[in-house]
């Protein structure tokens, strides 16, 4: 075996200088889990590994915590689940339909259209807030799954997605559906689709992470804490922490573990479709 | 638009309501609101408004606080644009190069993207724990007493560690696609041009990945205006009082716990020609980039 080059060996040490950088926090966090809140309150994290998991676990998921006693780990789970589905399904499905609308139709009403979604990319939704909430308070939309999840919807970034895409697709296609006799709905729906799958996984990855990390938005229209989603409640839980005389430190390390972990999962195992729709749709 | 589109009118209309009515409802109403009420002084207790003009811009300009958020805001987001880019770009160039584990390095350095600033925010709290953080007790071997949420800087170093870690991942990913886009050819030129590694990097990966760095230097600052409230919000734990804050969070204490309509609308509407003037600037950029590749 040829010995290794002194540069290699370098590489590698930077690499893994960075990836303990990226890893120890969620290694610290993890070892937390395992410890009970009197040990955590003494030494803090360490580097043994406890039997307190179940007992935080179960805690953490199916004990309330809060005034009103409804928000258990499990109800915050559900809330971010809706929250992410909700949000990467309703962003893809309006999403696709607006983009075909703009590229497969003659239609001169359609490059207004165009330059009104496009603006949207223009201001986050951080510089409205305010008012962003108001409309959904006279609306009625106030801890609701609606108001949470349809005004995160109001940006155009799935139809700029999906525009770009349509727009690679060859011509020749539509011609030839067309000369077969295919009306637009099915051209769309038997065509255009299918062949959309990937794109329309890479989007749904993405959405669904920005889609389930959103704490603003969730921040201010949900006061009911049966509404509370596991990012919204991480706030609680550090409030929680300084004013107990036992600061539940199982709990809330458990909470963290489970608000990062499904978003977390997706992004590694579907990994080559998260990293091809992050590159293409910021393009 | 294809050339070979369809004629008809009614179902692309149909198509395109979904879309339009909710940006009406959700985006250009409430930012005509956050507009026309920046003229305006609410009454607290909602009786009410009366029309000042720009004397709420004026108020804000003049606010000694106001000027001093915001020079935190540039000063913060320049650290964490400059190092989130510059490790990014480190890791990148050395996990393009290995060829053994190449896989396992890159999930490691991209899973933090899925973690949600407030997450991250909470991280940094725990990990400068007054008694026992690992980090509170790293700084104690210097001789440092670190106090986050009491000493302003201390403070700030941990929001702007906790933002540059959550950023990481997204410019290593960025950089990594630019740097595997950049043909075998020219690397196969550079090696028979240039032995050094280091001189081979200057003068022919960087300026080739420089497109990406300007795009990526604009989705940095928009990143550290905007998205690190969570940040924010978690390690001043909701109080800010002296700690510092960033001109969105600023927009959120006026506007949500001070009741100040009218100037909490004066912020957001400063913000708003910010982000306007970055975005310009940024699609300009993206134009450049076309002609690059």
């Amino acid at each position: 075996m040829r010995k290794p080059k002194l540069s290699t060996l370098i590489d590698h040490a930077v690499l893994i200088a960075g990836s303990l950088f990226m890893m120890l926090p969620l290694l610290m966090v993890l070892q937390m889990t395992t410890i009970p809140d009197t040990e955590i309150i003494r030494t803090g994290p360490s580097l043994t590994i406890g039997d307190q998991f179940d007992d935080n676990f179960t805690k953490a998921m199916f004990e309330a915590s809060g005034f009103s006693g409804e928000n258990t780990g499990l109800s915050m789970l559900k809330n971010s689940m809706i929250l992410g589905m909700g949000f990467a399904v309703g962003k893809i499905v309006i999403g696709m339909m607006a983009a075909y609308a703009i590229v497969y139709f003659r239609l001169r009403f359609a490059t207004l259209a165009f330059w009104l979604i496009f603006t949207t990319l223009l201001l986050p939704l951080e510089v409205r807030i305010l008012p962003s909430y108001e409309v959904v308070q006279w609306l009625g939309m106030l801890n609701t799954y609606q108001g949470l999840i349809i005004p995160l919807i109001a940006s155009a970034t799935a139809t700029f997605f999906f525009r770009q895409f349509f727009r690679s697709v060859p011509e020749e296609l539509v011609e030839a559906a067309r000369i077969d006799g295919a009306g637009p709905v099915k051209f769309f729906i038997d065509i255009l689709v299918p062949l959309s799958q990937t794109m329309i996984a890479a989007m749904f990855i993405i959405m669904f992470v920005y889609g389930w990390n959103q704490y603003l938005w969730p921040t201010m229209i949900t006061t009911d804490e049966d509404m509370y989603t596991l990012v919204r409640g991480i706030k609680q839980i550090v409030q929680v922490l300084e004013g107990a005389v036992v600061p539940e430190f199982g709990r809330s390390n458990v909470l963290a573990l489970v608000a990062v972990i499904p978003p977390v999962l997706v992004v590694v195992f579907f990994q080559s479709w998260f990293v091809k729709g992050l590159t293409e749709s910021d393009k | 638009m294809k050339r070979a589109g369809f004629t008809t009118i009614s179902l692309p209309v149909l198509l395109l309501l979904p879309q339009l009515v909710i940006i009406a409802v959700f985006f250009y109403w409430p930012t005509v609101v956050a507009i026309h009420s920046s003229f305006y002084l609410q009454d607290p207790f909602g009786f009410g408004s009366t029309f000042v003009g720009l004397e709420n811009y004026a108020d804000l300009l003049s606010s000694r606080e106001y000027r001093k958020i915001a020079w935190f805001t540039v000063v913060f987001s320049g650290l964490v644009t400059f190092f989130s880019l510059a490790i990014a770009l480190v890791l990148a160039v050395k996990a393009d190069k290995v060829l053994r584990g190449a896989k396992t390095y890159r999930t490691l350095l991209m899973w933090v993207y899925a973690v949600a600033p407030p997450v991250a925010g909470f991280i940094a709290v725990i990990m400068f724990n007054q008694s026992w953080g690992p980090l509170t007790e790293f700084f104690g071997l210097f001789g440092h007493r670190f106090m986050v949420g009491v000493n302003f800087n201390d403070t700030a170093f941990s929001m702007v560690l906790a933002s540059v870690w959550k950023q990481v991942p997204v410019n290593f990913i960025f950089f990594l696609s630019g740097l595997q886009s950049i043909p075998r050819s020219v690397r196969e030129a550079a090696l028979i041009d240039n032995r050094s590694a280091s001189g081979r990097f200057w003068d022919v990966t960087f300026p080739l990945l420089a497109p990406t760095g300007f795009f990526l230097l604009i989705i940095n600052i928009t990143y550290s205006l905007f998205d690190t409230f969570g940040i924010v919000d978690t390690v001043v734990k909701g109080e800010p009082g002296n700690n510092p804050m960033t001109l969105v969070y600023k927009v959120y204490v006026d506007g949500f716990r001070g009741n100040d309509l009218g100037g909490s609308s004066a912020q957001s509407v400063i913000l708003m020609v910010l982000v306007l003037a970055l975005t310009i600037f940024q699609f300009r950029l993206i134009e450049r980039r076309i002609h690059y590749t």
